[in-house]
């Protein structure tokens, strides 16, 4: 088995769509939480199989996307100081602050690095004891883990040259927001197939018989994704509201115990603004006081941030699900992923990115 | 004299310094571009015997090719120009001075051009291994030999340690085109069918392996390769070929966004067709790449009318570099210039310009 070849197989995928058409009875909503997810329905065109009836709506499910824009900012001044080598994901580079990127930093001479892993820029701290090393460390639970472990390494080994500058948020509070908000239009999840890698589905019960809202665990290749939606389907066309796993090969109920307990011995959980949506209780994660030594916002003093966001930018609504890019007055034409008014169109999971690199044609 | 006199620097007087530095075998330094006996040296015995030919040999300021010989009646000049400045310099299956004349001798060709001529300029950074160098010159000969071009100009400058990543070459090429040929980016028409002539990502990927960037080990090579030959097999099946490009940095999407805006046409890939090592289709999912954007160095696509389409495939087929040769879409009627794809579940995407990734100096 290839893992990957099987479950982009066409005729497999589309004896899934035929099920789920002959299923439907009714219109129906659902957010696929992931932004991954929504890259990968957009890619393979799965949304333009899928029986009319059907609406999909694009989640918060993006790390990026959410990231504050005072923390972009923080991290833009962190990044310009001399002494400072920045280190970040990939997709972090070109995310637009108040007035200036990553990217753009470096180019001015800023020491910006990007790194596959935060052990790599933990390993940049031990050979450069002279400069400071800055990890940007932004996700949901699935890279919690490994950024745990860099800051437990980097306390063990007492690298005093390595930090990291935190915004991390969890999936549940997110949904429960969703939900609880009174113009909910969202009937049924498709949940983070990788964040319930590491967190397993255990959190999701309550919520599901909370809201009455069916909750699938859903993978990200075309076949999961179409497997995950015709689960949520035939539940919601029975009547039923419950936690179920589509994507068994990668999760369980439990989860990753292991990380889990990292997660939670180097984090505690904590309120947090999301980009676009607005302020989540509980909904973060940052480092407990035992490790504020490796807290780059401790760290660094950068001074009071005014931030600045684009005033014609929905990217909020778009990650409430309440409206498509497409709905956007400014999608494509002055807002594109060269020149990105808001980070749904920058990001690599944004809504925005998706449906203009793939689907802007529809 | 005691010592301490002899050590003594003279006082009075502007700073001196040795006019004539010992001799290095092992590196280059900034000597080896003043112009002077160390230019020399390195020319008379590195570049020359290496690049040996009577144009290049005959050692003046300039070049005079015997132009008289090798054009036709009817024939046009092509000619292009190409930076080099690919890290590391050596990498599976080519280096930079491979790079640097397949570069060249395959834009050429992708105007329907033979390659006749080209020159070469260095910029060397103090301190290259001079073995270094001796190898990327005899590659850059091989290369050249290899798709039947000649190097008959050049051009040595030396900066400073810390600059030019140890090398970066220049090159600008000539070619002929021979009567009737009219290939060009502004000829894909409706009704043509779009060919591969192989499998798409290999050089970026390598590269990539090459720079330790990949976590895991694989045997992906560059695919760094003269493509002269291979398009004079496909000429001389007699179709009218339409266009012809070779897809490098930013990969096939971008040669096919190019070719769409240039031709004013849409065009139809099937995703299915488009063949793919699992390497690189493994190391693209774990990075995040899509091969369509990935540089490629010894492939091309071509636009031919599609009642031609089999026999051109079949051509390339026969040549050692088009074995994997296929057809993967076809140009159709739309109002709009774009490229759309048609996906492995029978969804429909567009192919877009890629936005840059962060793929530094892999050409």
């Amino acid at each position: 088995m290839k893992y990957l070849d099987e479950y982009r197989d066409g005729a497999l995928v589309r004896k899934v769509v035929d099920e789920i058409r002959d299923e439907i009875s009714a219109p129906w909503t659902l957010m696929e939480i992931c932004g991954g997810q929504t890259h990968s329905i957009v890619r393979s065109g799965l949304d333009r199989l899928l029986p009319t009836q059907l609406t999909l709506v694009h989640g918060p499910g993006c790390p990026v996307c959410v990231t504050p824009l005072e923390t972009i900012d923080r991290s833009l001044a962190i990044a310009s100081r001399p002494e400072v080598i920045f280190t970040s994901y990939g997709d972090m580079i070109r995310v637009p602050g108040s007035s200036t990127d990553l990217f753009s930093v470096r180019a001015s001479g800023g020491d910006v690095r990007v790194v596959y892993s935060p052990l790599d820029a933990l390993q940049l701290a031990r050979e450069n004891p002279d400069r400071e090393v800055v990890f940007f460390a932004i996700g949901f639970e699935t890279t919690a883990p490994p950024n745990a472990m860099s800051v437990l390494q980097a306390s063990r080994l007492g690298v005093g040259n390595y930090s990291v500058l935190v915004s991390h948020a969890c999936v549940p509070p997110a949904m429960r927001a969703i939900l609880g908000w009174p113009g909910n239009l969202v009937q049924a999840f498709l949940a983070a197939g990788h964040v319930c890698t590491v967190m397993g589905y255990w959190e999701y019960p309550p919520i599901a018989e909370e809201f009455s809202v069916p909750i699938v665990v859903t993978g990200f290749e075309p076949l999961d994704l179409a497997r995950g939606i015709s689960a949520a389907v035939r539940q919601l066309e029975e009547g039923r509201a419950q936690a179920e796993n589509a994507y068994p090969r990668a999760v369980t109920f439990e989860g990753n115990r292991p990380a889990q307990a990292l997660i939670s011995q180097v984090f505690e959980t904590c309120d947090r603004k999301w980009r676009g949506i607005g302020e989540i209780p509980e909904s973060g994660l940052r480092l407990r006081e035992e490790y504020a030594d490796f807290d780059a916002e401790k760290k660094f003093d950068v001074g009071s941030l005014t931030t600045e966001e684009s005033s014609v930018c929905i990217a909020g609504e778009i990650l409430q699900g309440r409206k498509k890019p497409a709905d956007c007055p400014v999608f494509g034409e002055t807002c594109t992923p060269e020149h990105p008014l808001g980070a749904t169109m920058v990001s690599s999971e944004g809504a925005c990115a998706a449906y203009y690199r793939y689907g802007r044609d529809s | 004299m005691p010592k301490e006199e002899m050590n003594k620097k003279p006082t009075g007087g502007p700073e001196l310094s040795c006019l004539l530095p010992l001799p290095h075998h092992d590196r280059i330094v900034l000597g080896h571009g003043s112009g002077g006996k160390l230019t020399g040296e390195l020319i008379e015995h590195l570049f020359y015997p290496a690049l040996d030919n009577p144009v290049l040999l005959r050692g003046d300021d300039a070049a005079v090719p015997p132009i008289e010989e090798a054009m036709e009646e009817g024939d046009s000049l092509a000619v292009s120009t190409d930076a080099h400045i690919v890290q590391p310099l050596f990498f599976p299956g080519g280096d930079i001075g491979r790079l640097a004349i397949c570069g060249t001798v395959n834009d050429l060709a992708m105007v329907g051009a033979q390659p006749l001529w080209i020159t070469a300029s260095f910029i060397l950074e103090e301190g290259l291994p001079y073995e270094d160098l001796e190898r990327v010159v005899q590659s850059m000969r091989d290369a050249a030999d290899e798709a039947g071009i000649t190097v008959i100009a050049g051009d040595t400058k030396v900066v400073e340690h810390g600059q030019a990543d140890g090398l970066y070459i220049s090159t600008t090429g000539v070619g002929r085109i021979p009567a009737g040929r009219e290939t060009s980016g502004r000829n894909a028409r409706p009704g043509d069918a779009l060919l591969l002539s192989g499998t798409i990502g290999d050089h970026g990927i390598a590269v990539l392996a090459a720079r330790g960037e990949l976590a895991f080990e694989t045997e992906i090579t560059s695919d760094t390769t003269p493509l002269s030959s291979l398009v004079e097999a496909i000429y001389s099946t007699g179709a009218e070929i339409h266009t012809l490009r070779d897809p490098t940095r930013g990969g096939v999407a971008a040669s096919l966004n190019e070719i769409a805006r240039q031709s004013g046409i849409a065009i139809f890939l099937e995703e299915d067709r488009i063949p793919v090592r699992d390497e690189v289709q493994g190391a693209c999912e774990l990075l995040g790449f899509d091969p369509l954007h990935i540089a490629n160095e010894g492939k091309l696509v071509a636009f031919v009318p599609q009642e031609s389409a089999s026999d051109v495939v079949e051509a390339m087929r026969k040549h050692e570099y088009g074995r994997e040769a296929c057809i993967i879409g076809r140009v159709e009627s739309d109002p709009e210039e774009r490229v759309l794809m048609e996906t492995g579940i029978g969804g429909t995407r567009i192919v877009d310009m890629p936005a840059g990734e962060l793929l530094p100096r892999i050409c």
